[in-house]
């Protein structure tokens, strides 16, 4: 784990704030990205914006109805406010959708681990000049952008090369369409998928996993970064290492029920991690390749 | 240098690991072919004579609907097998297949193949197997999409 930006609440200032206590931002613009997907561009009210490493989550307070677990969509290199890319899907996350210019929000965080692509992780299994493989799901994209950010700039400086491969349930639903622009236009490899077309679709139908052979990485030198629903990460991951990436330069994101955000109650459990403290990116080879085809009991 | 058809199919995956006699059978019932953006390479009804192994661009497989046009179902490119039906009875086309771009690819002749497999059963099984390999992907890939995945909670 690279990370030192990781809070860790016996060096917080006393009364855990960020780490236990929300901080109050507020929402400076927000834009509705799909029918169900909003982002959130949020400013502290005062002190310092917060530093993110991509692939990092925050606890975003929606007041008076509840917290819940938010990965940030925004890159380091982003010169805006922190951004959150929030699906609606439940109480919290409707609340917060609906949460317009002006309005405060609480913001813990940052937790986790991340995607492993800054320039002072010496240690990284993804940064070795390999083609880099990005594969998300759906809004799985999000915690995934600074990452492809990075990696986009990095290239353009001599870095691998990216690959981005996107597989979305229809062409409505697919997010960050002017990135995907942006990152082709700056020489990375944008692929997309839908599972079911639209009449005006004219690209890829089918699972993501089809973009793979179509991609034209190095598969011998290639690292994966990989984020969206469980199985779409298995299968994903399977057909990386069958096409003969080396597992343990595959990282993906897991999420459990994030509560604390600190390792402490539990409720994020899977097997030996404790996904807030030790997510939610993990690499793959090893345990979570078992974790990830064996039932939860 | 034009490439031979030997050579044609050997470059395709479903020719992997095929021996040379096999590739020559394979041979007797392929020719080179293309097709414009929007052309079919099979239609929906019509005898299942031929099927493609895609060699370059890509190929949805439609099925039209009277409300909603033309629905595809899935896409495939190169070293994809466009069209199962010529391997069993009653040899008719389920599904169009369109170019949605010019394409590249060796059309084998159906009939002709049936009739080498079973003449020689162990090209046969060999030829069976690579295509039930295939099968098998698109039948999994086919599965997941029925799940819905991306319309789930599971990340946030």
């Amino acid at each position: 784990m690279s990370s030192d930006l990781r809070l860790d609440v016996t060096e917080s200032d006393g009364d855990g704030r960020g780490a236990l206590t929300p901080i109050l931002h507020r929402v400076v613009s927000r834009h509705q990205e799909t029918a169900d997907v909003t982002i959130l561009a949020l400013e502290p009210l005062s002190g310092p914006r917060l530093e993110v490493r991509p692939g990092q989550f925050n606890m975003l307070t929606a007041f008076g109805v509840g917290e819940v677990a938010i990965s940030v969509s925004s890159a380091p290199r982003d010169p805006g406010p922190i951004q959150h890319s929030v699906r609606d899907v439940g109480q919290v996350t409707h609340a917060l959708c609906r949460s317009r210019v002006g309005d405060l929000i609480g913001v813990r965080g940052p937790f986790g681990t991340d995607w492993r692509v800054s320039l002072d992780d010496v240690n990284s299994p993804i940064l070795s000049g390999g083609d880099v493989v990005v594969m998300a799901g759906g809004i799985g994209l999000a915690p995934l952008r600074g990452a492809v950010h990075e990696l986009v700039a990095r290239a353009r400086e001599g870095g691998g090369r990216v690959f981005v491969l996107i597989g979305a349930r229809e062409p409505a639903q697919i997010v960050f369409n002017e990135d995907l622009a942006a990152w082709e236009r700056d020489g990375a490899r944008v692929l997309v998928s839908v599972d079911r077309g639209s009449p005006q679709w004219r690209g890829r139908v089918g699972l993501v996993t089809t973009l793979l052979a179509d991609a034209g990485f190095d598969a011998s030198s290639a690292a994966a970064l990989i984020c969206g629903p469980e199985i779409m990460m298995r299968f994903s991951a399977r057909a990386l290492v069958d096409m003969g990436v080396d597992p343990h330069r595959i990282l993906v994101s897991l999420e459990r029920n994030m509560q604390c955000g600190l390792g402490w109650c539990g409720h994020c459990q899977l097997g030996p991690f404790i996904l807030c403290r030790d997510g939610p990116v993990v690499p793959y080879a090893g345990v979570v390749s078992h974790l990830l085809s064996e039932r939860e009991r | 240098m034009s490439e031979s058809m030997a050579d044609l199919v050997r470059s395709h995956p479903v020719a992997a690991g095929l021996g040379d006699d096999a590739v020559a059978l394979l041979v007797g019932c392929a020719k080179n072919v293309a097709f414009n953006a929007d052309e079919l390479l099979i239609s929906e009804g019509a005898s299942a004579d031929t099927f493609y192994l895609l060699r370059r661009g890509h190929v949805a497989i439609e099925v039209h609907s009277p409300e909603r046009g033309a629905l595809v179902i899935e896409t495939v490119g190169p070293g994809a097998v466009v069209g199962w039906s010529w391997l069993v009875p009653p040899y008719r086309w389920t599904f169009d297949a369109r170019a949605l771009e010019p394409v590249g690819a060796i059309a084998i002749d159906g009939a002709c193949l049936r009739t080498k497999a079973l003449s020689d059963p162990a090209f046969g099984f060999a030829m069976l197997s690579k295509v039930s390999v295939e099968l098998l992907e698109r039948l999994q890939a086919t599965r997941l999409r029925l799940l819905d995945l991306y319309g789930r909670t599971d990340v946030q």
